[in-house]
């Protein structure tokens, strides 16, 4: 897809948008496609040194259910990315009962930084959605990639979210993570998944350089741990009872990897 | 051992299906909790989940049981399916790995794939389970191990399913009895009451092996238990516990 096509069709939204960052050639990061419409309203928000900043603006009235979003980033050799959205993505029932998928695609090369930071996805009552997060990783690219649930608005129950991220280095598996919880999932509140807990996230951190420091596993707080992955990579869960309690746990992880490494 | 890339199925696409069984029986010895492959040191979880306070009779015991049958019991039923099948076990492994972030719980399913590689090349000698061993002396993940020792008795994939997918709650259960002093009685009363799920399970598990031949190992499960991963890190820190993990 070229990054502008948008067509409403009777089951929902189907929308795609594309980032792609490249050096330019002045030790900077240029942005050659910034491509999105429909629910997709992606800005430059700035640059700081070698990094491009782009923001996804706004409160998101999607995915409704039936949507098919589609967001790519590649990050080209050498240049640095760093993505946000302003609002928490909110999945919300649409008029059919029909399942949304979001399907994010990242591709991050050689030398290149991707720090992949959107805010929450909500998984509203009634809701169902299906996520799937795949980066795709040069040997020698690093990426910090923070990924949030919140299950239900304050006092609801939650929908259905299925959610699977995928990180894949040089080619080969490095980190296959699938959640599901709501309605109709066995077992997702019980001890073993979630205890109860409404929010749960994770980072994925990898950098070359961990072949050299690797990291130590850690806990903190009796809800979150990080753990060094089977390759240059740590990664880092959590779960908590809201979203500000979630944050608070894995940004003061991302503050104790910074001290290992200095990709954040 | 042949290698392969995870994207090529290894054998024909006839043979991916079950093969036809030697011996019923074979699953029985296998799936045993007596088969001496140090399964009955673990308790899949549940003695931190007790410590929390996440478990604490049979009611807690069936969700926790049940949530972790659908997360890491599916992800390991998956593999050994795909194993059983004869897909590249090193693949799996790494898949295994990817399906692994716990640094514990990677160090504990490597134990006991050794230790179930040194049970199964005593019950069914074969070259394959030979060559698995001497290609990863450190131990590959269990559930590579006890779907290539499937293989090696004569089972298929959809048996090897059944075995991981009985593991993933058959040891919590265990632990839970001696953790809790729950009645043994009610523990199996648990098993039971999941038997249906663990037939789903092993279904989509072993459906699952046979897209992975054609498609790559990158479509198995990989359900996850965050809270499963977190505990197990906190609990191989514990100094005193009565569970390896």
């Amino acid at each position: 897809m070229d990054g502008r096509v948008t067509a409403t069709v009777t089951a929902g939204v189907v929308a795609a948008a594309r980032i792609v960052a490249a050096p330019d050639g002045r030790g900077g990061t240029a942005l050659p496609v910034l491509a999105g419409q429909g629910p997709f309203a992606l800005r430059r928000t700035g640059v700081r040194g070698p990094e491009a900043r782009v923001a996804l603006v706004g409160a998101m009235s999607a995915p409704l259910g039936g949507d098919r979003l589609t967001l790519t980033a590649e990050v080209e050799d050498g240049a640095a990315l760093r993505f946000a959205t302003t609002a928490a993505t909110i999945a919300l029932p649409g008029r059919t009962g029909a399942p949304a998928t979001y399907d994010t695609s990242l591709r991050v090369g050689d030398g290149a930084v991707l720090h992949w930071l959107p805010e929450p996805l909500i998984s509203a009552r009634g809701s169902d959605l299906r996520t799937a997060t795949r980066a795709e990783l040069a040997a020698g690219a690093r990426l910090v990639l923070r990924e949030e649930q919140v299950l239900g608005r304050t006092g609801e129950p939650p929908g259905r979210l299925v959610s699977r991220l995928t990180v894949r280095r040089a080619g080969r598996p490095l980190f296959d993570q699938e959640l599901a919880y709501g309605p109709g999932v066995p077992g997702w509140d019980g001890g073993a998944v979630l205890g109860g807990h409404r929010a749960v996230g994770q980072l994925v951190v990898v950098d070359p350089a961990f072949e050299h420091r690797p990291a130590e596993p850690r806990v903190l707080g009796g809800t979150a741990v990080l753990t060094p992955l089977a390759g240059p990579a740590v990664a880092v869960g959590a779960v908590a009872p809201d979203a500000l309690a979630l944050r608070k746990l894995l940004d003061s992880l991302l503050s104790y990897i910074s001290g290992v490494v200095k990709v954040i | 051992m042949e290698k392969t890339s995870d994207m090529a199925p290894r054998k024909g696409r006839g043979e991916l299906r079950d093969q036809p069984q030697r011996t019923r029986a074979a699953l029985l010895i296998l799936a045993d909790g007596r088969f001496p492959a140090g399964g009955h040191a673990h308790s899949g979880g549940a003695e931190a989940a007790v410590k929390a306070g996440r478990l604490t009779d049979a009611a807690s015991l069936e969700t926790f049981c049940r949530g972790r049958l659908w997360t890491a019991g599916l992800t390991a039923a998956g593999i050994s399916a795909a194993a059983a099948a004869g897909l590249d076990p090193l693949a799996l492994d790494e898949a295994a790995d990817a399906r692994t972030p716990s640094a514990a719980l990677r160090a504990a399913a490597r134990r006991l794939g050794r230790q179930m590689m040194r049970a199964a090349r005593a019950a069914w000698p074969c070259a394959e389970l030979d060559a698995l061993a001497a290609a990863r002396p450190r131990g590959v993940h269990q559930p590579v191990v006890l779907g290539a020792a499937a293989r090696a008795a004569g089972l298929g994939p959809s048996d090897a399913a059944y075995a991981a997918a009985y593991e993933a709650v058959s040891g919590p259960a265990t632990a839970a009895v001696r953790l809790l002093g729950l009645d043994p009685f009610q523990a199996t009363a648990v098993l039971a009451r999941l038997a249906p799920e663990l037939d789903d399970v092993a279904t989509r598990a072993a459906e699952a092996a046979v897209r992975a031949g054609y498609e790559g190992i990158g479509v198995l499960p990989a359900g996850s238990a965050p809270l499963l991963d977190i505990t197990a890190e906190q609990h191989a820190g514990w100094p005193v516990r009565l569970f390896a993990s």
